[in-house]
């Protein structure tokens, strides 16, 4: 049957003009075309990929920033806390100083109203001696103003003393 | 992604492709209708041919799905073609117009050549004598037919086709390196990369790259040939892809690259496959030779036999209007039938759509595994590659 019967004819023009074409096609077409294309997939997965590295370089700058942060935040709290502690500290000693100088004015104070009371009651005291020896004198005047009085006395007197 | 975009895209060209077809859809019948009247008519007034007095439908088909030397555009204009043949005495060279007959419009004159005296039967040239008109089969028989078919016209179009369209593509790649691609670029690319992707990395494996221009090529021309198989008007029509003679060198190029390419580990499956003892070799060795060829055999006998079919079937409805319409004295019946058969064939057109893709596909997608077992290397290192290559992703 014709139909399965090659004809010589066009098997001869068909492979001529199939691998003329195929040449022209490789260098013309498909070479450049395929160079092309993978070029361009490349060039859109090293975009890729340096978009995925810079997403990665933000990640640890954030990290890093994070981490900054953090420390900063630390060495705030440290600080705040030495600076409570000496600010106690230092209250505290001013506390214990103004109590012992308050202590030490009081003592001298107590000391000195002691001091003073001691010297009053001394004055007091020499004063009614003063007082008494007056009063005394002004007595001894007027009793042994008479010379009777004076002869009784001096009797008393020599009644206690006894000549042994 | 890529598939969805592949899709789109060939359901575009589907559509692109078939809204101007179904509006010539009636052309072929218009046509086949005049030349039909015409043909009984001219029957009738010579009232002795008798196979031409009735509808021969499977003539009509044959006639439209072989090889011809001219071109039938319509009515009884002809594109006459180049017919070159040698003969043991050189070379001829004339038009295929001096076989038309002005008296029948049919091609059955005898043309006288320098060498010998030619005419067509049965569409194939012979050598007749001048005198009597009997054919010369010694002569015929050392004819060597080189003419510049229907076919070849439709084949040097085609590949003229592919040379602008690539090579324009190239150059828009080269002009914008490194951007989206354009226009038409943007129409081949996803075909090219699905070649590419999907049928060469996949049955080749890493060694694809020496195999892509003659797949892409390959796929292409008989992408383009189905398509333009199913213009039914000039330029299209020719059935080329269902030409056994164009399958024949597709498939036996495929062949040739294969042995080229094949390697040690290819020929010891062949000659010795590993693992098998001696006596079953002594059975085994010959089939594997046999399957060596067989193998590009069936490549050739399917494209041929799925393109013609559909050929044979649009036309077989087309010719169910004439049978049923019974040679214009039924003329109800067959108006009745065409729009079944217009129907049918608008199906069918839309399944030869699919069919030229699918063909396409197929022939390139098998030269690939042909090429891939030429060039596959032992199992446990393709295992490794495997590996290597889930690792990668």
């Amino acid at each position: 049957m014709g139909l399965v019967m090659p004809d010589i004819g066009l098997v001869i023009w068909m492979s001529i003009t199939f691998l003329i074409v195929l040449f022209l096609l490789k260098k013309f077409a498909w070479g450049p075309i395929l160079k092309m294309i993978h070029e361009r997939e490349a060039s859109i997965e090293e975009a890729l990929k340096s978009a995925e590295r810079a997403k990665a370089e933000m990640q640890a700058l954030q990290a890093d920033n994070e981490r900054i942060i953090a420390e900063a935040r630390q060495e705030r709290d440290r600080m705040m806390k030495e600076a409570r502690d000496m600010k106690d500290a230092i209250v505290g000693e001013a506390k214990s100083k103004a109590k012992e100088e308050a202590d030490k004015m009081l003592a001298i104070a107590r000391e000195t109203i002691h001091n003073e009371k001691m010297a009053a009651i001394t004055d007091l005291k020499n004063q009614v001696a003063q007082l008494s020896i007056d009063v005394a004198e002004k007595i001894l005047k007027r009793e042994l103003a008479a010379e009777s009085k004076q002869k009784e006395l001096l009797g008393d007197l020599m009644k206690d003393v006894k000549l042994n | 992604m890529r598939y969805n975009a592949l899709r789109t895209r060939l359901a575009l060209l589907l559509m692109a492709v078939l809204v101007p077809f179904l509006a010539h859809a009636y052309d072929p019948d218009a046509v086949q209708a005049q030349k039909s009247s015409n043909d009984s008519l001219a029957a009738a007034a010579h009232g002795t041919e008798t196979h031409k007095a009735g509808f021969d439908p499977g003539h009509m088909i044959m006639d439209h799905i072989a090889d011809a030397h001219d071109w039938h555009l319509w009515g009884h204009t002809h594109l006459p073609l180049p017919v070159i043949v040698k003969t043991d005495k050189g070379f001829e060279l004339f038009s295929s117009s001096h076989f038309i007959n002005h008296e029948t419009h049919h091609l059955d004159a005898v043309y006288k050549g320098t060498h010998y005296s030619y005419k067509l039967a049965e569409g194939k040239i012979v050598v007749v004598d001048e005198v009597t008109g009997m054919e010369n089969e010694e002569a015929t028989h050392q004819l060597l037919d080189l003419s510049i078919t229907k076919n070849v016209v439709t084949i040097l179009m085609l590949f003229g086709l592919m040379l602008f369209v690539f090579i324009s593509v190239a150059k828009a790649y080269q002009k914008r390196p490194g951007q989206a691609p354009k226009g038409l670029q943007s129409w081949v690319e996803p075909f090219i990369i699905f070649i590419r992707d999907d049928l060469a990395k996949a049955s080749i494996g890493p060694k694809y790259a020496k195999f892509m221009p003659y797949l892409l090529t390959v796929f292409f021309f008989i992408f383009f040939a189905n398509l333009l198989g199913l213009v039914p008007i000039f330029p299209g029509g020719a059935n080329v892809t269902g030409n056994i003679a164009v399958t024949l060198v597709l498939s036996t190029i495929t062949l040739i690259i294969t042995l080229i390419n094949g390697n040690g580990h290819y020929w010891r499956h062949i000659f010795a496959m590993p693992g098998v003892p001696a006596f079953v070799l002594i059975i085994l060795t010959p089939i594997e030779i046999l399957g060596i060829f067989l193998r590009p055999f069936v490549l050739m006998i399917r494209l041929f036999a799925n393109i013609s079919a559909g050929h044979i079937i649009a036309l077989a409805f087309y010719s169910l209007i004439f049978i049923f319409g019974n040679e214009g004295q039924n003329v109800a019946a067959g108006l009745g039938v065409s729009v079944v058969s217009i129907a049918f064939t608008v199906f069918m057109f839309v399944m030869e759509l699919l069919v030229a893709f699918l063909q396409a596909y197929v022939f390139t997608l098998l030269s690939a595994i042909y090429f891939g077992s030429a060039v596959e290397e032992h199992h446990h290192d393709d295992h490794a590659h495997d590996h290597a290559h889930a690792a990668a992703h």
